[in-house]
Order: C-alpha cells, then sequence, then structure tokens
C-alpha cells in the first residue's frame, strides 16, 4: 500500500533535479548568446576605434599662386600642355612661401614632403573647372601627407609618432598648427576616389562600383535561374532517381568552398571563353554559379510552404499547371526567395577567395564604368590595404571593413524586413 | 500579361548582361608578379596614369613564379603584358617563354629589397651573424664530425652562440609560398652554410644534397609560419618581444617605432647599407616585358620611360621613399637605355 507514495516521493525528488538541470540548461543558453554578443563587440570596438580615424585626414592652408610660367601652362584648353605642365610646382612654390628660410636641397624635399603629391593634380583638376584662376592667387586647404597625416593625428591624441618625419618637419607643423594652419576636415577622398598607394588618396569608390556592377550581374543571373529551377523542381519535375541525385548535387554544391568556383571560373570563363581577366562579368559569372545553389534551396523551401489547399483550388478552378503557378505559387512564394536572394547576395558580397583566380584581387585606379572594365570588390581592397607596408593603411583598413559591415547590414536588415513585412502565415 | 513580360523582361536583361562580349583588345596595361615588387610597381602605374591621363595599369599580385607562368603562356592581348619578379627568371621559365612564342623579352633590373630580421623595441638589438642563423633555423645541422648531420638539437641562442641571449629561438616568418622565403634561405641560411667547410665542399660534389641541407628550414616549432602579411608579423612581434620576425625592409621603415632590425654581421640594415650591399641579405628586384606587346598594347613605352626615369627609380625617386633601394647611378644609366631602346634578353644571360 506504501507504494503510491512511494512514487509520489521519488517524483518530488526528481522534480526539484529536473528543475535545477532546466535552469542549468537555460544558463549555457545564455551564456552562449553572451559569448557570441562579447565576441561581436570586440570585433566592432576594435574596428571602429581602428577605423574611426580614416573619416577625418589632415589638410594645410596655404597661399597659393597660379604662375603661368612655373607650371608651364598658358592655355588650359591645350591638352598636351595639361599633360607636360608641372602641377606639383603649385603647392611647392606655396610651402616657399610660407617657409622662406628653408634652403638646401634635402631640407627644401622635406618641406615639399609635407603636402600629397596628389595635391598637385588636386589643383590642376580646380583650375581646369575654373579657368580664370590662372595667373591669379588665392588662400586653399591642400590635403597634407599621408605621413604628415598619421603625425598629426597622432599628436593631437598625445602620443606623438614621428619616426617617419624629420626634426624640421616636426617643427614646420607646430607652427602651421599655432597659425591655425592645419586641420582635420571630413575625408571625401574616402568615398570618391579609387584606390592608391598614397594612404591620403585612397578611396574604396572604385571597389564599391566594382561590387555593384559584379552584384548587379549575379542577381541578373541567378536569381531568374535559380527561381525557375526551383519552381521546375518543384512543381513539375517527376520525383524519380533523376530529381533525387539533382537534389543531392545541389546541395553538395551550396556547400563547396568558394575557391573551387573560382578554379572552376578560370578553367571556363577565362581559359575557354576567353574573357578577359580582372573584369565584373567573369566575376559576376563566378559568384552566380557559387549563389545558384543557395537561392533554389531557399527558393524550393519558400515554394514548399504554400499550402497545397492553394494549388489544389486553383487547379479545381479550372487554371492550368502554368496558370496555377504564375499566378498564385509565386506570387505567394516570392517573399521567401528575395530573401534567399538577398542573403546570397550578402554572401556574395562578402567573398574574395574566387576572385583570387580570375585576377579580381588586382592594383586598380580607374573607377569602373561597365562590366567590362578591369575592377575589384570590397573584401578584396580590405585585403588588399591590409598588406601594405604604409602605416596609415591600418586605420583606412578598419574604415573599408566598417563600410563593408554596414553594406552587409543594410542588405541583412532588409531581407528580415521583407519577411516581416511580406511573410502570409497559414 | 503582366507578369509575363516582367519574367521575360528580367531573362532578356539576363541573356544580354551574358552575350556582352568583352572587346578584345584591350587599352589597360597588365602586370602581373611578384608581391614584393607589387608595391613599387602600383605606384609608378599611379603616378603614370595621373600625369599621362591613360588608363592606369592594372597590377596583380600573384608572387614571382605564378607571375612567369601567366607571362610566359603567350602572345596577344589575353596575356599579360609585364611581370615583376624578386628573383632573376630562370632558365627553365625563359625556354618556356621561348617555346610559347614570347621570344623577345626584355629584363628590367629595378633595385634591391633588404630582408630584415627583427624584434621588438623593448627587447635589445640582436647581433646575428648568417652562420648563427643557419644553426638555429635548419632543420639538420653539422654535429660533432666533419659529415655528420644531426637534428637541430638548438633550443636557445645562447646554444648556437654564447655570445647571444638566454632566449628560446622563435622565429615568425613568410610561408613557402613566398618569394621572400626564397629569398632568406637563399641568401640568409645558405649564407651562412656556405660558412662551414664541409658543406661548402659538398656544393661542388652534389650540388642537391647541398641545397637540401642549407635551404630546410625547420619544422619543430622554432620557425613559426606566420602567413604572408608581413604587417601581421608586425604585431605579433609587438605582442611577443622574446619573438625574432623575418620581413622585408620596407615594413620595417614603416614601424620604426614597434620593430627594430637585427645586425647582421654587425651591420644594421638601413637605407644604405643595403643600397652599398654591406648588409649580406638583399635580393635583386626585376620586371619582365613583353617587346610583342610594345605599340599594341597603348601606353607600354609610356610605363616604362615613368618606371626608368630618375625621378621615380633614382636616389631621391619616389620609390626610393617607398622603401626600395636603387641601382647605382651607372647601372641605372645602363638599365635605363636598353629599357627604353627595347633591347631583348639574348639566351645568353647566366640564367639559373
Amino acid at each position: 500500500m506504501t507504494e503510491p507514495a512511494n512514487n509520489l516521493q521519488k517524483i518530488r525528488k526528481s522534480l526539484s533535479r529536473r528543475n535545477r538541470s532546466e535552469q542549468r540548461f537555460r544558463w549555457y543558453g545564455r551564456l552562449a548568446i553572451f559569448i557570441g554578443l562579447a565576441a561581436v563587440s570586440v570585433l566592432f570596438t576594435d574596428i571602429v576605434s581602428k577605423g574611426h580615424g580614416a573619416f577625418r585626414i589632415t589638410y594645410l592652408q596655404l597661399e597659393v599662386d597660379y604662375d603661368q610660367s612655373a607650371i608651364g601652362v598658358d592655355n588650359l584648353g591645350d591638352p598636351k600642355q595639361l599633360v607636360q605642365g608641372d602641377w606639383q610646382a603649385i603647392p611647392k612654390l606655396a610651402l616657399r612661401k610660407q617657409f622662406p628660410d628653408v634652403s638646401g636641397r634635402s631640407d627644401k624635399r622635406k618641406l615639399y614632403g609635407l603636402v600629397s603629391n596628389g595635391a598637385g593634380f588636386d589643383l590642376k583638376d580646380r583650375l581646369i573647372a575654373n579657368p580664370l584662376l590662372l595667373g591669379e592667387r588665392e588662400t586653399v586647404w591642400l590635403l597634407a601627407d599621408d605621413d604628415i597625416d598619421t603625425y598629426y593625428k597622432s599628436w593631437l591624441d598625445g602620443e606623438p609618432y614621428a619616426a617617419r618625419l624629420s626634426d624640421k618637419q616636426v617643427t614646420w607643423i607646430a607652427e602651421l598648427h599655432d597659425q591655425g594652419k592645419i586641420r582635420l576636415q571630413f575625408n571625401s577622398n574616402l568615398f570618391t576616389r579609387g584606390d592608391s598607394r598614397e594612404p591620403e588618396q585612397a578611396g574604396i569608390r572604385g571597389a564599391v562600383m566594382g561590387s555593384l556592377f559584379t552584384l548587379l550581374l549575379t542577381l541578373i543571373l541567378s536569381f531568374p535561374i535559380g527561381v525557375a529551377a526551383a519552381i521546375y523542381l518543384e512543381e513539375f519535375a517527376p520525383k524519380n532517381g533523376w530529381t533525387d541525385f539533382i537534389e543531392v548535387n545541389i546541395n553538395n554544391l551550396a556547400a563547396v568552398p568558394s575557391i573551387i568556383f573560382g578554379l572552376l571560373g578560370l578553367a571556363i570563363f577565362i581559359n575557354f571563353f576567353h574573357i578577359p581577366r580582372s573584369v565584373p562579368i567573369v566575376g559576376g559569372l563566378v559568384l552566380t554559379l557559387m549563389t545558384l545553389p543557395t537561392i533554389i534551396i531557399t527558393s524550393r523551401a519558400a515554394i514548399k510552404s504554400v499550402p497545397p489547399s492553394i494549388r489544389e483550388a486553383a487547379l479545381g478552378m479550372g487554371a492550368s499547371k502554368y496558370q496555377m503557378v504564375l499566378h498564385h505559387v509565386l506570387p505567394l512564394a516570392l517573399p521567401g526567395m528575395l530573401t534567399g536572394a538577398i542573403i546570397g547576395m550578402a554572401q556574395a558580397l562578402g567573398e574574395s577567395a574566387p576572385l583570387l583566380m580570375i585576377g579580381m584581387v588586382a592594383f586598380i585606379v580607374d573607377i569602373p564604368g561597365g562590366f567590362s572594365d578591369p575592377a575589384t570588390v570590397l573584401p578584396v581592397q580590405i585585403f588588399l590595404w591590409a598588406d601594405s607596408p604604409e602605416r596609415a593603411f591600418i586605420e583606412k583598413t578598419s574604415a573599408a571593413i566598417m563600410i563593408l559591415l554596414s553594406f552587409l547590414i543594410i542588405m541583412n536588415t532588409s531581407a528580415v524586413w521583407l519577411r516581416k513585412r511580406l511573410e502570409r502565415r497559414w | 500579361m503582366n507578369q509575363r513580360t516582367i519574367f521575360s523582361a528580367i531573362l532578356l536583361a539576363a541573356a544580354s548582361a551574358a552575350a556582352t562580349s568583352p572587346a578584345l583588345a584591350r587599352d589597360t596595361i597588365e602586370v602581373v608578379g611578384s608581391s614584393t615588387v607589387y608595391p613599387f610597381s602600383t605606384v609608378v602605374a599611379e603616378r603614370y596614369g595621373r600625369s599621362s591621363g591613360k588608363p592606369t595599369p592594372k597590377i596583380e599580385s600573384t608572387g614571382s613564379g605564378g607571375g612567369m607562368k601567366l607571362f610566359c603562356s603567350g602572345v596577344g592581348t589575353n596575356y599579360p603584358d609585364i611581370t615583376n619578379s624578386s628573383r632573376r627568371m630562370k632558365a627553365s621559365e625563359f625556354e618556356k617563354c621561348q617555346a610559347n612564342g614570347v621570344t623577345e623579352v626584355i629584363e628590367v633590373h629595378i633595385g634591391y629589397d633588404g630582408i630584415v630580421i627583427a624584434n621588438s623595441i623593448e627587447s635589445a638589438p640582436m647581433q646575428l651573424t648568417r652562420k648563427d642563423i643557419f644553426l638555429a633555423l635548419a632543420a639538420k645541422v653539422p654535429g660533432a664530425t666533419a659529415g655528420e648531420l644531426i637534428e637541430n638539437p638548438y633550443k636557445t641562442w645562447r646554444d648556437v652562440n654564447p655570445a647571444l641571449p638566454n632566449t628560446a629561438i622563435e622565429v615568425l616568418g613568410p610561408p613557402p609560398t613566398s618569394g621572400t622565403r626564397d629569398a632568406f634561405a637563399e641568401l640568409g641560411m645558405e649564407g651562412g652554410c656556405k660558412k662551414i667547410d664541409w658543406i661548402a665542399a659538398l656544393k661542388k660534389t652534389d650540388k642537391n644534397a647541398y641545397k637540401a641541407v642549407c635551404h630546410t628550414i625547420r619544422e619543430d616549432g622554432a620557425y613559426i609560419e606566420a602567413g604572408e602579411n608581413d604587417n601581421l608579423i608586425v604585431q605579433k612581434l609587438e605582442a611577443n618581444p622574446a619573438a625574432l620576425g623575418v620581413f622585408g625592409f620596407s615594413f620595417l621603415d614603416q614601424n620604426a617605432d614597434k620593430v627594430q632590425g637585427s645586425l647582421i654581421e654587425s651591420v644594421e640594415p638601413t637605407f644604405d647599407s643595403i643600397a652599398d650591399k654591406s648588409y649580406p641579405i638583399s635580393r635583386p628586384l626585376y620586371f619582365y616585358v613583353k617587346k610583342a606587346h610594345v605599340g599594341v598594347v597603348p601606353g607600354m613605352q609610356g610605363y616604362l620611360n615613368e618606371f626608368t626615369s630618375e625621378k621615380a627609380w633614382g636616389e631621391e625617386g619616389y620609390l626610393a621613399e617607398k622603401g626600395m633601394i636603387p641601382l647605382p647611378i651607372k647601372m641605372r644609366r645602363a638599365m635605363a637605355e636598353n629599357t627604353r631602346g627595347l633591347v631583348p634578353m639574348t639566351g645568353k644571360e647566366a640564367l639559373k
């Protein structure tokens, strides 16, 4: 007779143990999330703390004299003169005027090293835009050299790094600072220029445009092909050994390391079809191969989630199978397909390994204007900058990572938003 | 109907994008090759593009060997015009070029690059000889009797040379795929290896055995492959003052507040000591030009002129500012004349 009471006791005893293990399990979960968040926040703080400086850059204020004889140009309409003109002479003259006491060859070289070697070309562009300035004088802010930029920023932070500078350069900068002729400005070059080996002139515009062209082609190719394949496999294909075989292979392809697609692209598109290296066409084709499996798999899942009753109702009303798919299944599955496509695109945006093989890991200065211009992409630009010896590229690298991350965040948030907005539940 | 038009529009766009057949003629110079020469040739390309207003040459960093392979694959706009190299072209590569129709190749020796062995400035600078380097890093070192080789037993620098500090041997360096590693093995390791008489004698009798002894780096953890990224090695040295790192001179030049170069045979790696060759571990840098492409791809002559101008590769040129060690003035003049005159290699050069 004591048996039921005994069981009850047993259950009561085990209850607290089971509760404890549930509590423990919850804590494991919280710990896992905490570790994940901590890793992300360490990554973000590291990148932001290194990269925030790159959004501002040092400029020097100088009085320039657009002296026709010093530049060697008297007619701005003559392209030959524009090519031969000594544009760097303008900032050199201005520096000598600012520091008239400097003499001697090596001191002068150091003096000229204060401004970026692209400053002359910037002034050339300014002159071409305002031809009336030729022969005139004006006070302008000129881009400083990257070593000066690094020094000035570190000096403002209280830990001056002067190893690349001479003592004279340090005093000149202090002098300019006292006169208010050196300051940090918003670094618009970062967003408007292509790559450069001079950190102060380097920008990500070229890489952004390259990524844009490459991804556009990837989207144009992979979305219709992926959706068509998914619809056929889900709605029309007979269930037999062949379709099983295809399904297994699609799943396999989704897990193949991306570098393999690069090798495939090299063999087919470049060596066989002779598409030039380094152009967005070949990049887009390779990334299409890579994203297709992802899009097919998510599209099939989206089609599967459309309830059969809708199909049956359409067929029951006399619709053909084609009409049923196009009028009912596809519109209902489209949000899911779009989400899959966006996630696939985000993956393709962050990809650099397959592009290594097809020549898109290259130094390209000119901003690509189309699908057949040599181009590089954002992750590759990050890789190239991380590998450069110039110290100022460290902050540029982190800044480029921040820009890439913000693109990824925008794409992934829009995927979530689209799903929330358009998804229908049954 | 509406959906059908959208669908066909998408398909049409896809088809037309895929069919945009790229023009075969190319107006951009294509350069491939060494990652060591890459930082220098990119600067020249950029300056050339900006001052001439022509398209800026495109430069890929494929490594010296990879560049030669692409370069020697054939003549025509599908193949690169120029390849950079941190070593001289090999005889086998020259033959491959010839076999594939790349008969006229112009060789341009542009300057030197030093390889430094550096540590964090928090530790004392090391005073090494090439023999120390060899003994510390070789897989097999000479034993007690001549002709005998034993597995490298040395754990600390003091084991190698009593004058060195009592710290564990820990060297971060590039992996075998890197040109820096090849040059380090050839100039640093072999340079020390030759100092041991019986191994030097081995060179005459059994060249392969000699090379195997001198070039093989130990794999028991004392030499750590730190990847191709030299910035990463600098960061790791900063974090670990006891370690040494092997990388190119330009990275030492840029990070003088974090790392210092070890003295090799009492010579500090500086710009001048590498230029006058008193610093022993330095290597020549080259690029190779396909003569058949000059005049076909626009701007080739202009790029060559820019590269061989004094303002680029001279003693006070912008390449020197980027850390390249220039050639002596006489060699520069001869080389510039040769290059501008497009004089190809004869095949009689002493290629290895």
